[in-house]
């Protein structure tokens, strides 16, 4: 048989390939009959609170859990981080850590017998002013991040006798003499959480020796060997299951300390145990996003072209004290000239896990609020500045598809019509508007991705994948894959997904899973389909090269009187199902799937200048990602990264007592997210020329995430003529910005 | 507003009764204690009861600090209201009792006895669920259920909602993974459409 050659149907013959597909598992979604795992009920399964350390910083000295084993329903008291008698105390560096797990009958008796554990700590002194770099650096609390620097070649190269760093800082002033505008600033974006409605966590039992767990995970293949490890089995012996996950958003990859204490409590009490974590818990270790600070200079010439760009960022990832990568500085722009310094601050908090775009909206922020003021200095259109700019960016083959989508951008939020400089539009009773731009950058490969594919005899297809639907629809997308590959109908493939013991596929994270299981499904199809095609041609006695599969046939290009139901296809392979198996490796070339996508966003927004208040008018997201698998859930993921970054500009920020160093808005009250009538109008663009869609399916998850807060920063900017430096933009924060320009 | 229920229970003497009692008893009206003696009755320990559920009696043995969220996920496997946040903040335990929105996860079972309880898994036909399909609203779809029955007992309020109203009108639920947009379009082609099941 020759070897089956790769690749996607073009674009006018896809039935189902970038068409509106609605979701497979839809129905069982919003009716709530779909079970995630804090739904799994099994037989006499105990529920399992934990104490949550109320000190960010302190020492744990013992624990007497008498009076909560005494309380009716409480089964096993079991510790956690806490030390057990004769152990050493334990220093705590974080809020909400899990001290304890008390398992019990009914989540109330565990939470009531949480709440009669006795615990002796010793204070500490927290350290948690992420954005403070004097008081960090004066408590020894920094921890260097690294940094570099690259000029122009043209700038010469330090003489022997030069001092290095010192020729270099005497370069950059140079270069900073000579510029026609410098802008200096500081900026910031403040830690926030994850907050998946679903908490971390597991519903779990043994059989035997073997685990079997249900799992909130985006990494259903490959949490096996982390409840192996830790539980010192072999990976075999543990089978992961995750037919839904309630959000995970980057902090979903691992069992966790809490989910190994769950496999133990069900080994020592021998019953099923179901162990999420509370609200307060979820937000204070279930995963957060680093904060970010910014010191930036940056030079350009008489068209505002940054030639030199100079800056030193901090923040904190938590007590391992990094912060966000130097390597993103600045962030998709890259003037000729850089230096770019980190400094990581070690502070009382949970670190920081991936968050969708990891870095990337943060960088993103700190970057082009800077360009922004570079427009406003100048007395300049935002646009042209961000357009002009495009001749040194660090993917310098993206310009002209991000002039394009700066260009479609402007037309779909109405550039020309509402444009003013900066703090210069008409103002309606305390009411301004303005307009700002955010351009951002991804990767998307696809990850490594197997899927096995069975074709019965009666025409039935079966596919076995261990990804998971993180939200994005991968379902769907396994399905789409498939069913248009075979020829048939949505409705006539059974997608399997959510299980360790299907085949190896990658973890959701970094915008890599509709590219995996459109990579493993469609090869998996078109393997299977070369086979079936060989027992045709055979039967049929034309050339095997002359047959397609469209609408639930087999039919023969030339010979219209050839064709085959599908079923009468796949009653020629005989007794036994087909069974490929069909396998992606990630790095691999692929006609199917490729990386780099370009995207940008513009905010419109209103902002009252009494309160302090801002409200998006409207929000367009342009976006590439290749290949359109299903436009349907790809447009949801934009509209849904849309507003998770009004979230983050506009809403959401952890706070810390400084004094005491409390996460003090842990619930849901009082973490501020945006609500239906919160987000505007939003437009989504799918960019998707020609020379974008050849390249296959590249990732959409994360970049939709990353612009929109330089965006409305710098469209709050453009209406007041004032930036606020600080994300989110709090009325508090906008109002003392106001006050500050006031003087 | 009203301090008397249906039942003849001053919300005041239920708050103040059960906050006296602290967790380890309430009082409430059951439909066996109005029989013999009609008024309250302080319930301690464990109890069984009925409660209305989707059309059918379910038994349930419950505390006084049984939530009605836990009744329903536990006792009854409908694990469409979620436990999202203890104070309802998050809307994700929305059902409807005697057709109005609660939070499933605020409410006590002992005082639902004798009232109808509505859960997301009996709108299975209706027109509310389709729309969220039909316009993607719902992505990781773990707050869709609480969802899905706030936007069945708005519309049942305001069937001809405007956009106004909607956005005004449906602020007490969270999707984290922002399907805000595509909720709105389903309610407005729900309203549109007339398509209010």
């Amino acid at each position: 048989m020759a070897e089956v050659q790769y690749g996607w149907p073009v674009n006018h013959k896809a039935r189902l390939i970038g068409k509106r597909v609605s979701r497979v598992d839809g129905h069982e979604k919003s009716t709530g009959t779909a079970k995630y795992t804090y739904d799994i009920n099994l037989p006499k399964q105990l529920i399992v609170r934990a104490l949550g350390c109320p000190h960010a910083r302190c020492t744990v000295v013992g624990v007497d859990m008498s009076e909560a084993e005494k309380v009716p329903g409480v089964v096993l008291v079991h510790y956690l981080k806490a030390p057990k008698p004769g152990d050493d105390p334990v220093e705590i560096h974080a809020d909400g850590t899990l001290l304890m797990a008390v398992a019990a009958e009914t989540e109330a008796a565990a939470a009531e017998g949480v709440s009669k554990l006795e615990v002796i700590y010793r204070p500490g002194e927290p350290f948690v002013a992420d954005h403070d770099l004097e008081a960090a650096e004066s408590k020894q609390r920094t921890k260097k991040a690294g940094g570099g620097i690259e000029l122009d070649e043209v700038l010469g190269e330090p003489g022997e006798e030069d001092d290095e760093e010192e020729w270099e800082e005497k370069t950059l002033q140079l270069l900073f003499d000579q510029s026609r505008y410098v802008v200096e600033g500081r900026y910031g974006i403040d830690a926030i959480t994850h907050c998946c409605l679903e908490p971390h966590g597991s519903t779990l039992h043994w059989e035997g020796d073997r685990l079997k767990v249900h799992l909130s995970t985006q990494n259903v293949s490959r949490t096996d060997d982390g409840f192996a490890d830790a539980l010192k089995i072999t990976a075999d012996e543990v089978d992961v299951h995750c037919d839904y996950i309630g959000g995970g958003f980057g902090s979903k990859f691992r069992p966790d300390y809490w989910g190994v204490a769950a496999a133990e409590i069900a080994k020592k009490t021998g019953r099923p145990v179901k162990f999420l974590l509370t609200r307060d818990q979820e937000l204070k270790i279930g995963g957060n996003r680093p904060s970010g600070f910014i010191d930036v200079r940056l030079g350009a010439d008489e068209n505002g072209v940054v030639q030199v760009w100079d800056s030193h960022h901090w923040g904190s990832s938590g007590f391992n004290g990094s912060t966000i990568s130097v390597g993103n500085f600045p962030y998709v722009f890259r003037p000729k000239n850089w230096r770019r310094r980190a400094t990581g601050i070690i502070t009382d908090n949970e670190p920081s896990v991936a968050w969708r775009a990891p870095n990337h909206p943060q960088a993103c922020a700190l970057t082009q609020t800077a360009y922004d003021d570079l427009a406003a200095k100048m007395k300049a259109d935002s646009l042209d500045i961000f357009l002009r700019n495009l001749e040194n960016i660090d993917s310098s083959e993206k310009a002209i598809v991000y002039a394009e989508q700066l260009r479609i951008a402007a037309d779909l939020i109405g550039w020309r019509k509402h444009w003013h400089l900066h703090g210069r539009g008409r103002k309606r009773g305390a009411v301004v508007e303005g307009l700002g731009i955010g351009i951002h950058k991804w990767g998307g490969t696809a990850n490594s991705s197997n899927c096995l594919l069975k074709i019965h005899p009666d025409g039935g297809v079966e596919s076995y994948c261990g990804t998971q639907d993180l939200g994005t629809g991968t379902r769907t997308v396994c399905a789409i894959v498939l069913a248009e590959t075979l020829g048939l109908g949505i409705d006539a493939v059974k997608v399997n997904i959510g299980s360790s013991t299907h085949p190896f596929s990658g973890a959701s994270g970094g915008s890599t899973t509709v590219g995996a299981v459109s990579e493993s499904h469609r090869r998996a199809a078109q393997d299977a389909l070369a086979q079936i095609f060989v027992l045709v041609a055979n039967k049929l006695d034309v050339p095997v090269e002359r047959l397609e599969a469209s609408n639930g046939s087999i039919t023969v290009v030339g010979y219209s009187d050839k064709a085959m139901s599908w079923k009468q296809a796949c009653s020629l392979i005989g007794i036994q199902p087909l069974e490929v198996t069909s396998n992606y490796k990630r790095g691999s070339d692929s006609p199917l799937s490729s990386s780099n996508v370009a995207g940008c966003q513009m905010a419109h927004v209103a902002v009252d200048t009494d309160t302090g208040v801002v409200k998006i008018i409207k929000m367009v997201a342009v976006q590439d990602m290749g290949l359109v698998i299903n436009r349907k859930t790809a447009e949801s993921q934009i509209y849904g990264a849309l507003i998770m970054s009004i979230a983050a500009a506009l809403f959401e920020q952890r706070i810390n007592d400084p004094k005491t160093g409390v996460f003090i808005n842990s619930e849901l009250d009082n973490y501020r997210l945006p609500r239906l009538g919160d987000t505007g109008n939003l437009v989504v663009h799918i960019h998707e020329p020609a020379t974008e869609r050849v390249k296959g399916v590249i990732g959409l998850g994360e970049p939709p995430a990353i612009s929109g807060g330089a965006a409305i920063s710098n469209a709050v900017c453009n209406a007041t003529g004032v930036r606020v430096p600080t994300l989110p933009l709090t009325p508090k924060r906008v109002l003392d910005a106001l006050r500050i320009a006031k003087g | 507003m009203s301090q008397k229920s249906s039942k003849g229970v001053s919300r005041r003497m239920f708050l103040t009764s059960s906050g006296a009692a602290a967790a380890a008893s309430a009082v409430t009206a059951s439909p066996e204690a109005e029989a013999a003696a009609p008024g309250l009755q302080v319930v301690s320990g464990e109890t069984s009861i009925t409660l209305r559920v989707n059309g059918k009696s379910m038994k349930a043995k419950v505390e006084p600090r049984t939530t009605l969220l836990d009744v329903l996920r536990y006792q009854f496997d409908l694990t469409g209201a979620k436990p999202v946040s203890v104070d309802g903040s998050s809307g994700a335990s929305t059902v409807l009792v005697d057709s109005r929105p609660v939070l499933a996860s605020t409410v006590l079972a002992l005082s639902v006895v004798g009232k109808e309880v509505m859960t997301c898994e009996s709108l299975a036909d209706d027109a509310v669920p389709r729309a969220f399909v039909e316009y993607d609203a719902q992505q990781c779809g773990f707050c869709t259920p609480g969802f899905v029955v706030a936007v069945r007992a708005f519309l049942n309020r305001h069937p001809s909602a405007t956009e106004e109203q909607i956005l005004a009108g449906l602020n007490g639920n969270i999707c984290r993974c922002g399907t805000y947009a595509n909720i709105l379009q389903a309610v407005i082609s729900l309203v549109k459409g007339n398509k209010n099941g």
